[in-house]
């Protein structure tokens, strides 16, 4: 039976509907007063802070009720079709108050930055709107209460991201970067609408209640129908989260503005997959297999994006790598049945990744200006033109470095624990299958890579001498306080987010734990009970705190940031370093083997020969050239004799005679 | 008696109506045509239809011919000139065409009129006896019909208008 | 009562105006044919006439109205082509061609 639902609990509608209401007065504005800065930036910021605040009431109302089945607030019937029925209906429950508290909470911090950080764009309104928009979607994604309602979020913060990736669409590079992401984000989308008609077809339903009480009885374990959508599923989410093989999208989604990489493609819209796989976990543990691919992709995403990223020289693909990197540690999390570690590491992601983006973005900020002031052309998020940036922004430095030694997972910052509880939980489920042990095996290596880059990161941006110009460095100076405002409220979530949910070894643990039961007590079942000895976990902290002591004090001992020269006098990358530096790759590798060929089949076989050819040729033109001898023959039957015309009707009234008096 | 009266005209008309069609001048056309008329006027007369006959004399024979004969004098087509008459192919076109029309009128007569709709044999001569050659139609004409008759008033009417606009030079 | 023979003369006298219509040229005499046809058309209706009732001479007397409204109508174009064209052959009409 559905519980009630609380009074505060309701109030849901009015977070959704303000980024809508944002959204709906800042594309007015856009078209109507471009130049209103001010009335834009306090509707647009305004409205996420009033849903934050709007938010953090739902989750007291939440916490209050602490409901065994989640809340289901309907509002209308969306799509009553025979034995479908769909309602446009939200599910309020422990694990969709987190990621409300998540999308608000950092997207409201974001807004704030953006203000600072797009005040002098032109098209500053249109960013509003756009990031409004985003914000809707993705509580629309959050908060839906069955697979379509999710699925128009899912298509939405698609859209959005589409739209800022390509917000500066004046350069091509840009446009295209948009592009690749929609088309990459379709190919997932196309598994998540299999996965929804396979699911509709098993279970007649699709709303979330529904599907997970039927889904014990309905599958077997380990079935193929199962088994099939949860990897449908799973297309989605590599689509969305930027996993192998859909991940290239992500890196080229910088091209957007520094605040739309910090909140869709870092804190948000790409762990919807990892939402996703936690919301539908009952789905998913009834299909070992499908589980076991998750995480075997997750753990091989983190490995591989971490050593990409360890030679790129561009600061937000650096955290671009990194944020692929991270969400295959949350994908290995919930792929080991790990779902609450997952959205822990989700959460603590969320604050540091943002904090590392929008730190960046003061960075680009910084020397864009500098640059602008001198009129050189250089690249500004190069970080061989950066270098010695501490003694000019030392806010930002100081918060970078707390984000850093967060994602290095150096404790007792929040990284530390999220990181740490997913590598155990995948080392626990080694006594299992040795497969297991593996992934965790790559987990760490990844670990001490992640330490590494970030270090070097940091080391080349902010240590050393300055590579970027003698008169440019006049010019550098810390952002403005309603920039790194929000980057001290991140910086204090990526400090402390980590008790959130602390190893059971310590005091006061396991507090997302319990409060994410009831969403995952009906998926725990079908999973061994996990249990770890207060040894071995201390061993694994142990472990985990040398691994990225290990990353960082190496990239200390073997980087020097005075050797390095700035981006256009640096020699050319050889060897191995030159793989890394091209991304293995990968994208001209797709190009060859996809790309190439599909714009081939579409240029000699669709286009020349079906459409020109056959639809064109054969089609249009035969069909009015079929009419044209018609016509012909009309025209020699049209002789203007008379003779002819008597002579032709006789000979038909004959053969109607005929055929009359048969 | 009557059977002799209706071959000999029958045969007349079908001679008259071939002569007429292949006369090379109108002026004889036109005088063969009336002979055909004369002749279905009696075969009215042999069919009962009295008065119908007195009409084709005064309608056709009479008013129309005269005025195909008016033309033609008006014209001048009366003699000399090519003939109008096609070549070999269009005889044969014109002769094969005709046979084959009588084979298939003929086939349609063995489409009979429904039984209950057939009055008795004689009835029509007995009617003619009973009103007169007239009578037997005015009762149809004036009660059944009386609309269509009159609205035959209107057609001729606009012929007359439509003939005089067409035929006179200047309005 | 002689209806078959009536009919087959009918018959052999709507065909011979057929015939005079493909055969001839002179627009006029291709009228007279038609009026040949008429009447073939006319001795049909008579002839049924005497079996089905009176209804078939009505017709008759309708379709000699219409005949000299046509022949009238008819004629007068003849005229008027004629003070144009200074003919009445058909073949010399052809600007209706396709």
């Amino acid at each position: 039976m559905m519980p009630e639902v609380p009074a505060s609990v309701s109030l849901v509608w009015l977070v959704v509907l303000l980024p809508l209401l944002g959204f709906l007065a800042n594309g007015t504005l856009s078209f109507a007063r471009p130049t209103a800065t001010r009335a834009v930036s306090a509707v647009g910021a305004g409205v996420l802070v009033a849903a934050f605040v709007v938010a953090v009431a739902v989750a007291v109302g939440v916490a209050r009720g602490a409901p065994e089945e989640p809340y289901v607030v309907t509002y209308w019937s969306w799509m009553p079709a025979g034995e479908l029925s769909v309602d446009l209906a939200f599910q309020v429950d422990q694990l969709s108050t987190v990621m409300l508290l998540v999308v608000t909470g950092v997207g409201a911090l974001i807004h704030l930055f953006s203000i600072g950080y797009m005040g002098a764009d032109p098209g500053y309104a249109r960013y509003f709107s756009y990031l409004n928009l985003f914000v809707f979607f993705m509580l629309l994604l959050v908060l839906g209460a069955s697979f379509p309602v999710m699925f128009v979020g899912w298509e939405g913060v698609g859209l959005c991201s589409y739209l800022l990736i390509g917000f500066w669409f004046e350069d091509k590079v840009n446009a295209d970067a948009g592009k690749k992401a929609f088309i990459m984000n379709r190919i997932g989308d196309a598994g998540f609408l299999v996965a929804m008609f396979l699911i509709f077809q098993a279970t007649g339903s699709l709303s979330f209640q529904e599907v997970f009480r039927q889904a014990p009885a309905t599958f077997e374990v380990g079935g193929t129908t199962i088994t099939l959508i949860t990897l449908a599923l799973f297309l989605g989410c590599t689509g969305k989260s930027a996993q192998i093989p859909l991940y290239t999208w992500l890196p080229d989604a910088m091209a957007g503005p520094t605040p739309v990489s910090a909140l869709i493609h870092a804190a948000t819209m790409v762990t919807a997959g990892v939402y996703l796989v936690a919301r539908t976990n009952v789905l998913f543990a009834l299909a070992p297999v499908s589980s076991l691919v998750v995480a075997a992709v997750g753990a091989v995403t983190a490995l591989f994006a971490a050593t990409i990223a360890l030679k790129q020289w561009d600061i937000k693909r650096i955290l671009a790598y990194s944020t692929v990197s991270q969400l295959g540690y949350m994908f290995l999390g919930v792929g080991v049945g790990a779902w609450t570690s997952g959205i822990f590491h989700l959460a603590t992601h969320a604050f540091f990744k943002a904090l590392l983006f929008l730190g960046s973005g003061s960075v680009i900020h910084a020397l864009h200006h500098a640059y602008h002031a001198t009129h050189r052309h250089e690249d500004a998020q190069d970080v061989r033109n950066m270098g010695g940036l501490q003694r000019h922004m030392p806010w930002t430095a100081a918060l970078m470095w707390v984000a850093t030694l967060a994602i290095a997972g150096v404790p007792p910052f929040s990284g530390f624990f999220s990181k740490d509880e997913i590598l155990s939980r995948a080392f626990t489920r080694g006594h299992e299958a040795p497969v297991f042990y593996v992934l965790w095996a790559i987990g760490v290596a990844a670990a001490v890579l992640t330490a590494f880059y970030m270090t070097r990161m940091m080391l080349y941006t902010f240590h050393g001498p300055n590579r970027t110009g003698d008169k440019e460095r006049e010019h550098l100076h810390e952002a403005p306080w309603i920039m790194t405002g929000p980057l001290v409220v991140l910086g204090v979530g990526a400090v402390a987010g980590g008790v959130l949910n602390l190893p059971h070894i310590l005091p006061a643990a396991g507090w997302l734990d319990m409060w994410l039961e009831p969403v995952t007590e009906t998926g725990a079942l079908f999973l061994p009970e996990l249990h770890l000895e207060a040894g071995t976990e201390w061993r694994l902290l142990l472990g985990a705190t040398v691994v990225a002591a290990l990353g960082i004090g190496t990239a200390w001992r073997l980087l020097d940031p005075a050797a390095l020269r700035p981006a256009a006098e640096a020699p050319a990358e050889l060897g191995f370093a030159r793989v890394l530096a091209r991304k293995y790759y990968v994208d001209e590798i797709y190009d060859a083997l996809i790309v190439r060929p599909f714009v081939w089949l579409s240029d000699r076989v669709l286009w020349k020969a079906a459409d020109a050819f056959v639809i064109d040729g054969v089609g249009v033109n035969g069909a009015a050239q079929v009419a044209r001898f018609a016509g012909w023959v009309g025209t020699r039957l049209q002789t203007g004799h008379v003779g002819t015309y008597v002579g032709l009707f006789v000979l038909g009234t004959l053969a109607l005679l005929r055929v009359l008096t048969r | 008696m009557t059977e002799v009266v209706f071959w000999s005209f029958s045969g007349a008309a079908i001679v008259a109506a071939f002569l007429c069609v292949t006369r090379r001048s109108p002026v004889a056309a036109a005088l063969w045509l009336i002979v055909t008329l004369f002749s279905i006027a009696a075969l009215f007369v042999v069919l009962d239809a009295q008065f119908i006959a007195a009409l084709q004399v005064l309608v056709y024979a009479g008013a129309i011919m005269v005025l195909f004969l008016f033309v033609i004098m008006l014209l001048n087509l009366g003699r000399g000139g090519p003939s109008d008459l096609r070549g070999a192919w269009g005889k044969l076109v014109a002769a094969g065409l005709g046979a084959v029309l009588v084979v298939e009128l003929w086939a349609v007569r063995a489409v009979a009129p429904a039984d209950h709709l057939q009055l008795p044999p004689g009835a029509m001569a007995r009617m003619s006896e009973e009103r007169g050659p007239v009578g037997v139609i005015t009762d149809a004409l004036f009660r059944e019909y009386l609309i269509p008759f009159e609205i035959t008033s209107m057609l001729l009417l606009a012929a007359i208008v439509g003939a005089v606009v067409l035929a006179k030079r200047r309005l | 009562m002689l209806l078959g023979p009536a009919l087959a003369v009918s018959a052999i006298l709507f065909s011979i105006g057929v015939g005079g219509v493909l055969l001839r040229r002179n627009a006029i005499v291709i009228f007279m044919s038609v009026e040949l046809m008429l009447n073939a058309v006319n001795l049909t209706f008579v002839a049924l006439s005497q079996q089905l009732g009176p209804q078939g001479q009505v017709i008759v007397f309708f379709v000699m109205a219409v005949a000299a409204a046509e022949a009238a109508v008819g004629l007068a174009i003849m005229l008027a082509i004629f003070r144009h064209r200074e003919t009445v052959d058909i073949e010399a009409f052809s600007v209706l061609r396709g």
